[in-house]
């Protein structure tokens, strides 16, 4: 679905990512996981080109989505956010209704008649299990929600706009247990039909969710992948004394 | 997921028209300006010369120079600073340091501060007209212009001298109560040093608003134009001096628009010297943090 | 603490003398003549302000009419449009706008706009020229706390916005100004309150014949323009009159700021 060839990341002069070569595929979850500042975020703001919004970030190598690539000039940024949705550590809704989080991204991108959002807003929330909790307060101001509906609403946003990929960096780390194991309920569901990557710092739950994963760690001085494969296979045989030592916890 | 793969670009024309809509309404605002002052120094520059600068009006300001309204506002300044400096100091350490035990006590002054800076400055002429001139005997006078003047720079003085003193470090503060220096101590060697541009930049506001200031003075310090001898003199301000001439005057466009001339580039100064003063506080603030 | 005392006492003090200048004119005239008389002519008693009172909402209005999209849309550029040296170089131009005295407006309102206004049968001194003379002295209150109001949405909103696909007039429109809608809405309310009180360039282009502002192109004299032009030679009851009217821009000034701190939702910081 999405995948990079020898993508790299620089800060001015600082490289903190270096020539990464990962492929998500459709309908798996992929767990980026590794030490602090080992360069997965920058990754992950690379593949929607969220990049472009950080002063001073370049970026080297290729992004292929769907085999064209992202950073072609020609290519409108705005579909490929619609196409490659992205959820952050803290939830942040618009200081607006929570109808209106919803119906942004649908109006943007080309959803004129009403009848047709309002359907598709009822369909998203009930998708991440909100529709019972705040139908009944649609025009009610989204930031009055607990933190764990916030992060919901924001999926629910995501997915209003049909995405094909799904960046999470540490979606349930903001959250108190409960709501992460909602949230993280509802990430395996989702990845049914499209492709899913998250960042997370908690292997327990990079083992309970992830199809693929991709260890990151920090080489010469940058971010780098020293091992990926399927979760099952990594994390049962890990391919070196580094990977195995921070796997069973012993490192990072 | 369709169109091939390569991707449509919607909303890349509302973006040129936005563009194109902000980037006009500043330019206009440029552009306004800048007639605005190169229309009054285009008029102003060609009168203005060294007798303009050192001579007394004569012929109701048609000829002659300013230079005993020049003497006369900064009289005028002078006596507004020696009234607004200590109250405004104090207001502001106040302000910035309060206990919670004040703070209700804090509210109400803030409020105030901000009514006041919202009253007209023709109000403020009046209530200066009727209290210094009439009430306390003083008259048209630069005395009852500066007071009046005074009580009108003052919310803005405050308030940034406030901010200044807020932006004081607050692990500064603490280390100093820490090692168990008094209040006045750690006013005197912490705070206000580490303050001191913010201050003098809300000394400056302070002096731009009170050399822009005309209708608080036309009741107040009157407007005759000899040179004042004392306080108790009715002075006339540069400000009140183009009023004048512009309105009262038939003939005296060219005067106005030079006295206009050197009280624009005497406030324009002022106002870069405390935007200047704000900004080096602000770079001060980030390295910082 | 004095300090303090003396700094607050300074309204009460304001508000005072102006209570028991206006206090005659509130009693034996009466609130009502203001109202009811036929006309304006103090001289003989007469006391009617509404023509006045419709001037200056007429001014103010008309001003904050101009000001307000201008200034909103100023701000807009330099927060999403401008490159970051002309944003700062813009917003220097604002302060030094803003610092710009009230006589240099009316100056060059004097000599330059109302030559250009001047039509059939009306001299350009009028309630036109006065609007846009104000316009143009409230426009930096108005862009620049709108600038400072679009500075404090958090950066990451507009991040999540952009992660949305949001084009940048959407992260712009719908999201940055909703967002900043309070800081912006206290900005136009300073504004006001400045529109409100401005003396001095209105009585230089507005033309100063006290008579109802039914066309842009009647000269008018707004309620500070008349303080200025007759509280030096008016007799007891007259300046009692006058203070009653310096009275009511005060009240409504004081209003207006003080719905602007309520709005702002800042009431204590």
């Amino acid at each position: 679905m999405i995948r990079t060839e020898s993508l790299s990341v620089r800060y001015g002069s600082r490289t903190v990512v270096r020539d990464v070569s990962l492929r998500l595929r459709c309908g798996r979850i992929t767990a980026i996981v590794g030490p602090s500042g080992c360069g997965k975020t920058s990754f992950l703001l690379a593949l929607n080109r969220m990049i472009d919004l950080v002063p001073g970030a370049a970026v080297a190598g290729r992004v292929l989505f769907q085999d064209v690539d992202v950073f072609d000039r020609r290519n409108s940024i705005a579909e490929l956010r619609r196409r490659v949705g992205m959820i952050f550590q803290k939830p942040v809704p618009f200081p607006l209704s929570i109808r209106a989080n919803i119906q942004l991204g649908l109006k943007e991108h080309g959803v004129r008649n009403r009848r047709d959002r309002e359907a598709m807003m009822e369909q998203v929330l009930r998708d991440v299990g909100l529709w019972d909790e705040v139908s009944d307060r649609l025009d009610c101001l989204a930031t009055k929600l607990s933190g764990g509906q916030q992060q919901r609403l924001c999926l629910a946003r995501a997915l209003a706009l049909d995405p094909d990929v799904l960046l999470l960096d540490e979606p349930c780390s903001a959250l108190d247990p409960v709501a992460a194991a909602c949230v993280e309920k509802l990430i395996t569901e989702l990845s049914r039909n499209r492709a899913i990557a998250i960042v997370t710092h908690n292997l327990a739950q990079a083992r309970r969710i992830a199809d693929d994963l991709a260890v990151f760690w920090v080489r010469d001085g940058s971010g780098t992948v020293i091992a990926q494969g399927t979760a099952e296979e990594i994390f049962s045989r890990p391919p070196c004394p580094t990977v195995s030592d921070y796997l069973s916890g012993r490192t990072g | 997921m369709s169109e091939g793969g390569a991707f449509s670009r919607p909303g890349a024309r509302f973006d040129r028209i936005l563009g194109a809509v902000v980037w006009l309404a500043a330019g206009g605002i440029a552009a306004v300006l800048i007639w605005i002052t190169g229309d009054t120094l285009q008029r102003g520059l060609s009168e203005v010369d060294i007798a303009f600068l050192t001579t007394e009006p004569t012929d109701a300001g048609r000829r002659g120079g300013i230079v005993s309204v020049v003497v006369s506002t900064l009289m005028i300044l002078a006596v507004t600073l020696t009234a607004a400096v200590p109250l405004a100091l104090g207001t502001a350490v106040f302000l910035a340091d309060v206990s919670a035990r004040w703070s209700a006590a804090a509210a109400v002054v803030r409020w105030s501060l901000d009514v006041l800076a919202a009253v007209p400055s023709i109000v403020f002429g009046l209530f200066g007209n009727a209290l210094f001139c009439v009430v306390l005997g003083l008259g048209y006078s630069i005395l009852s212009g500066g007071l009046t003047l005074a009580c009108m720079v003052l919310p803005v003085m405050i308030r940034t001298a406030e901010q200044a003193l807020r932006s004081v470090p607050a692990e500064l503060r603490m280390n100093a109560a820490a090692l168990g220096l008094r209040r006045t101590a750690r006013l005197w060697h912490i705070e206000f040093p580490a303050a001191v541009p913010g201050m003098a930049a809300g000394l400056v506001l302070g002096i731009g608003r009170a050399l822009a200031e005309t209708a608080a003075l036309i009741f107040t310090a009157g407007y005759a134009t000899r040179m004042p001898t004392s306080v108790m003199d009715s002075g006339r301000a540069l400000s009140v001096h183009v009023y004048e001439l512009a309105m009262n005057v038939p003939m005296g466009d060219r005067r106005a628009a030079a006295t206009a001339t050197i009280l624009m580039i005497l406030v324009l100064c002022i106002t870069s010297a405390a935007s200047s003063l704000l900004h080096r506080r602000r770079i001060f603030r980030r390295s910082e943090a | 603490m004095t300090a303090a005392a003396i700094s607050t006492v300074t309204l009460f003090v304001v508000v005072l003398f102006l209570i028991r200048e206006a206090f005659p004119a509130l009693t034996s005239p009466g609130l009502h003549r203001f109202l009811t008389d036929e006309s304006w002519h103090p001289l003989s008693n007469r006391f009617r302000m509404t023509p006045m009172a419709a001037a200056t909402a007429a001014t103010t209005l008309g001003a904050l009419v101009l000001a307000v999209p201008v200034g909103v849309a100023s701000a807009v550029f330099v927060r999403f449009y401008a490159p970051a040296a002309a944003g700062r170089a813009f917003r220097g131009l604002l302060e030094l706008m803003a610092g710009i005295p009230s006589v240099v407006f009316g100056l060059w309102g004097l000599l330059v706009l109302v030559p250009l206004l001047a039509g059939h049968g009306h001299s350009g001194q009028h309630l036109l020229a006065a609007i846009c003379v104000l316009a143009l002295m409230i426009l930096p209150v108005v862009a620049l706390s709108a600038a400072a109001a679009l500075n404090a949405v958090p950066e990451s909103l507009l991040v999540a916005a952009a992660a949305l696909g949001l084009s940048r007039p959407s992260v712009a429109l719908r999201i940055a100004l909703p967002a900043a809608r309070r800081g912006i809405a206290a900005g136009i309310l300073l504004a006001l309150s400045r529109a409100l009180g401005e003396t001095m360039a209105v009585v230089m282009v507005a033309g100063n014949v006290v008579q109802f502002p039914d066309s842009l192109t009647r000269p008018v004299r707004t309620l500070t323009g008349n303080l200025a032009l007759e509280l030096g030679y008016a007799g007891p009851a007259h300046r009692s009159v006058l203070f009653a009217s310096a009275l009511m821009l005060m009240l409504a000034a004081a209003v207006s700021v003080s719905l602007a701190r309520v709005v702002e939702g800042r009431p204590d910081e």
